[in-house]
């Protein structure tokens, strides 16, 4: 019994139709892709994009080069050479550098800073003609920082009570 | 030389040329499809006797399944051209005595004696509505019926033996069966047990972590 | 003389007027394929060529020209380049028969079931020549598979096609199509039922679509039989392919869902209330239906395995298809009505 209604299962092709309906059925469903130049998904103020370094609202920068990013980094994207600075004497870097292609944008670097200096922002659109152009120099970073400055500093605010 | 004769020239040298080099070419996957080509031609000379039945089954069987399992194998073989052709000179004697005897007996039974355009008058062209199937069909399964059917006998005893000689089962091999593979069911491989919900044993002093 | 250079113009205008419209809906099949694939994986297909997509398959088709022709050091050069023209060959030439309309054919010859039939056999040539001369194992992998597997089912196409012909009492696609007068009762899909869906798998196994797509087998085999090819030597591949399956489809339609009748012939108040669409608008239809039930299979069903597609050939379909013709020709012979009286 068992046997026979197996065969005439397969004879008329019942699980066939049955598999066909299941792809029927999303052939007319309503569609979810985002389609993404165009449309783009929502971010967390938390998101971990390219990075980029801050500078106080007097135009002094943040960083005092205590090499605490250099040091947590796992993947050890991060150089630092660090100096008094000519003018004033101030403990400064003398050379920030990021390599992108190591970095894993674990957002550990951002956690360790104390004076919120280097920070991941919501940018990760970026490119780079050859690999030197995704090794970012301070400069690079400092520009980032310019551009931003205004959303880095909403989502930090947005993020403040929670850390 | 009418339209007709034109295209008769053009497929019977395509033939004749297609069937010299299906033994002259060194290859052997060229010499099998010079053979396609060959019965290519066939078919098109038989369109001209308006016997269009005959010619597409010579298309669809000979060129579309016999040639097709022909250079399956023929694709597959690697052979030493070199040693194959040893002992050509010493051999050649005898093969061009074979082939002369072969192309007598062709001339003597195919030739214009027996075949001549004397002996058959040119056939009359038939109307629009004329079906050759039809005709063979008719001719196939009246005068012909007791051969036809014993020829197919002889064919179905013949793949029959053909399939019994090849096929032996090997206890070591294992090969999967697609019908038992097809036949599981769920309950035949996989077992739901229901299990009570267990309680976390209480523990003394500091909680877990 | 004039009289005869007239003929040939008027045949080859035909060819034009049923190759050009035939190119171009291979070219949107292939969009039809992309668009109703990402649907059933709930995307949305090629959106940006063009308003919606639409002229992407233009842009493909010019990047495929444009692609440099790449020849395998190793490889046999003059089949390597026959290859896609004897699989682009009997594909539009098996179009000469298919007639679209009762007056609208280019040739109306009196065996062209067979004559489809005998080229749609030969289609396999291109790709067991391709496979050879590339000279690569998985080029040559997938001629092997497709010489074995477009031969066994042809076996059963053949017998799926004796049920029509014994059904229909012809060869002639026109005349079997009329031999389905009458009304959509009078088709032939419900007393040859089983060679109907018989027809159908092994269309899909000749024209080497998903699930039988063991010749292309790209997770096993890369892709087949043309992994070596490039640019409009693929594409001449990609075109045949996507000409028979509108072939397939065709020829279903023609020979199981009466072509270009009208489905409401014989209901009264509908057949009068439809009469002024042109019948070949309900063949492009019926084929339609054909292409979209290719094209969600292949976005169904997971490829068969070797040993599988054997099986399903040998031990299934063929043992089928015979034993429904002995019922179809005890119908014939007892003149079971409506079909056959």
């Amino acid at each position: 019994m068992n046997a026979l209604s197996r065969f005439f299962k397969s004879l008329f092709l019942l699980e066939l139709l049955k598999g066909l309906r299941l792809t029927g059925r999303y052939l007319l469903d309503r569609k979810v892709t985002i389609i993404y130049p165009e449309e783009k998904t929502p971010q967390s103020p938390r998101f971990r994009g390219l990075h980029a370094q801050r500078r106080y609202p007097n135009g002094e920068e943040r960083c005092i080069a205590c090499k605490l990013c250099e040091a947590i980094c796992p993947a050890m994207a991060i150089t630092i050479e660090a100096g008094p600075r000519e003018d004033d004497g101030s403990r400064r870097t003398t050379r920030y550098e990021i390599d992108l292609t190591k970095c894993i944008f674990c957002g550990f670097c951002e956690e360790s800073c104390p004076v919120d200096a280097i920070v991941e922002t919501r940018v990760f659109e970026y490119f780079g003609e050859k690999r030197s152009d995704l090794v970012k120099s301070k400069q690079d970073l400092l520009a980032v920082g310019e551009q931003h400055e205004a959303q880095i500093a909403a989502d930090r605010a947005q993020d403040a009570p929670y850390r | 030389m009418s339209f007709e004769q034109f295209v008769f020239y053009v497929f019977a040298a395509a033939m004749l040329g297609s069937a010299l080099m299906v033994i002259t070419l060194r290859n052997p996957v060229h010499a099998a499809l010079s053979l396609v080509l060959t019965f290519f031609s066939g078919a098109a000379l038989w369109l001209l006797l308006e016997a269009e039945f005959l010619a597409i089954t010579l298309v669809l069987v000979y060129v579309g399944a016999v040639m097709v399992l022909f250079l399956f194998v023929v694709m597959m073989l690697d052979i030493n051209l070199a040693k194959m052709q040893e002992g050509f000179v010493k051999l050649l004697p005898l093969g061009v005595l074979l082939a002369l005897l072969v192309v007598g007996m062709m001339v003597y039974v195919v030739g214009p004696g027996n075949f001549g355009l004397e002996r058959f008058a040119d056939p009359a062209p038939h109307g629009a509505d004329y079906s050759n199937t039809r005709e063979l069909g008719r001719i196939l399964y009246t005068v012909y019926v007791y051969p036809f059917e014993i020829a197919a006998a002889i064919l179905l005893v013949a793949i029959i033996a053909a399939i019994s000689l090849a096929l032996r089962k090997r206890p070591m091999t294992k090969h999967q069966d697609p019908d038992l593979q097809i036949a599981v069911r769920k309950e035949d491989r996989l077992r739901i047990v229901e299990m009570e919900a267990e309680t976390r044993p209480a523990k003394e002093g500091k909680g877990e972590g | 003389m004039l009289d005869a250079l007239l003929t040939l113009l008027i045949v080859l205008l035909k060819i034009v007027a049923l190759l050009v419209p035939l190119m171009v809906a291979v070219a949107y099949l292939t969009f039809a394929e992309r668009k109703i694939i990402g649907f059933i994986q709930v995307r949305r297909g090629p959106l940006h060529v063009g308003p919606r997509g639409w002229l992407q398959p233009i842009a493909d088709a010019v990047k495929l020209i444009f692609k440099e022709i790449v020849i395998p050091a190793g490889a046999n050069r003059f089949l390597f380049l026959l290859a896609p023209l004897l699989a682009m060959g009997p594909s539009i030439a098996a179009w000469a028969v298919v007639p679209l309309g009762e007056n609208l054919y280019v040739t109306d010859i009196d065996a062209s079931l067979l004559y489809v039939l005998a080229l749609t056999s030969l289609s396999v040539y291109g790709i067991i020549i391709a496979g050879w001369s590339s000279n690569s194992k998985y080029a040559f992998l997938g001629a092997l598979r497709s010489a074995a597997q477009v031969v066994s089912y042809e076996i059963a196409m053949g017998f799926a096609l004796v049920g029509v012909l014994l059904a229909a009492g012809s060869l002639n696609l026109r005349e079997i199509v009329l031999a389905q007068q009458g009304s959509l009762l009078h088709w032939f899909w419900i007393p040859l039922l089983p060679l109907f869906v018989v027809y159908f798998i092994a269309g899909l196994a000749e024209t080497n679509r998903a699930p039988f797509d063991l010749a292309e087998g790209e997770s096993e085999i890369v892709a087949g039989f043309h992994v070596e090819y490039s640019g409009m030597s693929f594409g001449v591949f990609f075109l045949a392919e996507y000409a028979n399956m509108i072939l397939i489809s065709m020829l279903t339609s023609l020979m199981f869902l009466g072509g270009w009748l009208s489905p409401f012939q014989g209901i009264p108040l509908l057949e009068s209330l439809f009469g002024w669409v042109p019948g070949i608008v309900w063949l492009l239809l019926k084929t339609s239906f054909f292409l979209l039930l290719f094209l969600w299979v292949r976005a169904t069903f997971p490829r068969y395995r070797y040993d599988q597609l054997m099986r399903l050939g040998w031990k299934i379909l063929i043992p089928i298809t015979i034993a429904w013709l002995l019922v179809v020709g005890a119908a014939v012979a007892g003149g079971l009505g409506p079909w056959f009286d």
